[in-house]
């Protein structure tokens, strides 16, 4: 755990960069992250995937997978992919404020 | 009569059964068990066909064999769980209630979930050795191949067994070596995970394996679609990999049955309390075996150390009483590694495999982490484990719950 400036305030985040406290979440917080991540600009389509994202953290405690985001018809997979370049899941997870995604075996 | 309903007689719903035959008062209830086939698989032993070391008669059993007396067994496809009404209606229309629902309906391939994958080349040169089918035609491919590029690739996770796909590429190594072609054969081993496998200390040993092994290791590679056209695999973003053979672990999902009656995720796996077994929608419904949607392995061991939670907590259930059986997500592989040779993990929620002995601390006979022989007698001795005690609800000299003794940190 460190903190971080990010877009003009200090933020907790873990050792790979996740906000600690997704509730500090700004949008200028996600440019920042996301400029970081080599995603620049954040288009209203990547906001899009990152205010459903947030929603369905708050309803249900845990992200969307890729597969209920293109169920929803949020975002098809293949464009899900052209946004987040690189690992979808993880990277829009890490704009939106979000822990990472838990992955499991 | 109070009723005790279960649906699917694989793994889960098999050991379930015996379990609750034998600890429920049978004056006071009546227990059915469902299931569309007659047929038991001996899943653990699909890995072996391909290479001729099991034929398919070495895993089938008849279902009936396992089942105790005194139970009403039905053979018949389900159409529906009405979680409401406490009821499942089967195919054709009859009904049956019950006070208590065990859903073991497992999981399996789905390979019209990727593009291209079921086409032209299906059973051709793009191979499962998921299904007893897939991995039959595989075995007739592999005794007349005389070598080129061959590729397994996950699809996605989860996946059932998540070491099958490692231990294929481990024994194809063996067995190309035996029949003096592994000069002409390259591996590949295309995965989602960041590495070989899920977790650091495993991930870095097996990725040495394949290493050692000569088996080319492709990680972050998420398959969108095949190209069996021009023999290629391509991700979502839109990289190729190309193969010669391609052995796919196509996309791993929940029965039908789930995602008609509502019930399931977009895999059709059931959300379920990861330490009770009880599903989240419904207090009178458990689940165990792969149709859960936990985050633990989809293998035999765990369904078989979660079974010991199950009965625990449908006894505190009926009576009434808390449930305080705590699955803490117990996984126990034995995995192939080729010239007789295997490796074991031991790993549950929040330990990862770590290297030791097992199950006596200190002594083994199986070495945790590291390729023994013993740990090869182990795997090959385990069907007999499986045929005869562990189907049948026996205890086995395993505890459900994972011990730290005899592990190193």
């Amino acid at each position: 755990m460190s903190t971080k400036d990010l877009a003009g305030l200090s933020v907790e985040v873990d050792g790979e960069g996740y906000l600690s406290d997704h509730t500090v979440w700004n949008r200028d917080i996600a440019l920042a992250i996301a400029a970081e991540e080599g995603i620049d600009p954040l288009t209203d389509r990547h906001f899009d995937v990152i205010d459903f994202m947030r929603k369905e953290f708050e309803e249900k405690g845990a992200a969307p997978s890729i597969r209920r985001l293109n169920k929803l018809n949020v975002v098809p997979t293949k464009e899900l992919y052209q946004l987040f370049p690189g690992g979808p899941a993880k990277k829009a997870a890490k704009i939106a404020g979000l822990g990472k995604p838990q992955g499991c075996i | 009569m109070k009723k005790l309903l279960i649906l699917g007689a694989g793994t889960a719903g098999t050991m379930m059964l015996n379990k609750m035959e034998s600890a429920l008062d049978t004056e006071v209830w009546d227990i059915t068990i469902v299931d569309q086939y007659e047929t038991h698989y001996y899943q653990p032993g699909f890995l072996f066909i391909p290479f001729g070391i099991y034929s398919k008669r070495d895993v089938i059993k008849p279902k009936r064999d396992f089942f105790p007396p005194g139970v009403n067994v039905v053979f018949s496809k389900i159409d529906l769980i009405e979680a409401e009404k406490n009821q499942v209606i089967l195919h054709g229309g009859k009904i049956l209630s019950y006070d208590v629902l065990i859903i073991a309906t497992g999981s399996k391939i789905n390979p019209a979930e990727t593009e291209g994958m079921q086409e032209g080349g299906w059973h051709k040169n793009i191979f499962d050795f998921y299904t007893v089918e897939g991995a039959s035609a595989l075995q007739q491919f592999l005794k007349y191949w005389e070598g080129g590029k061959m590729v397994l690739n996950i699809v996605e996770m989860p996946i059932k067994c998540p070491v099958a796909p490692l231990e294929f590429v481990f024994l194809a190594d063996w067995w190309f070596t035996e029949q003096g072609i592994r000069d002409k054969v390259e591996l590949e081993f295309v995965t989602p995970l960041p590495g070989a496998f899920t977790k650091p200390k495993a991930s870095q040993v097996f990725g040495d394996f394949l290493n050692k092994k000569n088996i080319t290791l492709t990680h972050d590679f998420n398959t969108g679609s095949i190209d069996w056209e021009n023999n290629k695999l391509v991700s979502w973003d839109e990289s190729t990999i190309d193969y010669d053979l391609l052995v796919t672990i196509p996309t791993n999902m929940g029965d039908e049955l789930i995602a008609r009656s509502g019930l399931g995720d977009e895999l059709n796996f059931i959300p379920t309390d990861k330490f009770t077994l009880q599903s989240e929608a419904n207090e009178n419904i458990f689940v165990l075996g792969d149709a859960t949607n936990l985050p633990s392995s989809k293998a035999g061991s765990v369904a078989h150390f979660q079974a010991d939670i199950l009965e625990h907590n449908i006894l505190s259930f009926i009576d009434d009483r808390p449930l305080k059986g705590k699955f803490d997500g117990h996984a126990n592989c034995y995995i192939e590694s080729g010239f007789g040779k295997g490796i074991l993990i031991d790993f549950n929620y929040d330990t990862e495999p770590l290297p030791g002995k097992f199950p006596l601390p200190g002594v083994g006979p199986f070495s945790l982490l590291e390729e023994t022989r013993m740990n090869h007698y182990g795997k090959m001795m385990f069907r007999w484990m499986y045929w005869n005690l562990l189907l049948k609800g026996a205890e086995l000299p395993i505890e459900s719950q994972m011990l730290m003794a005899g592990k190193r940190v």
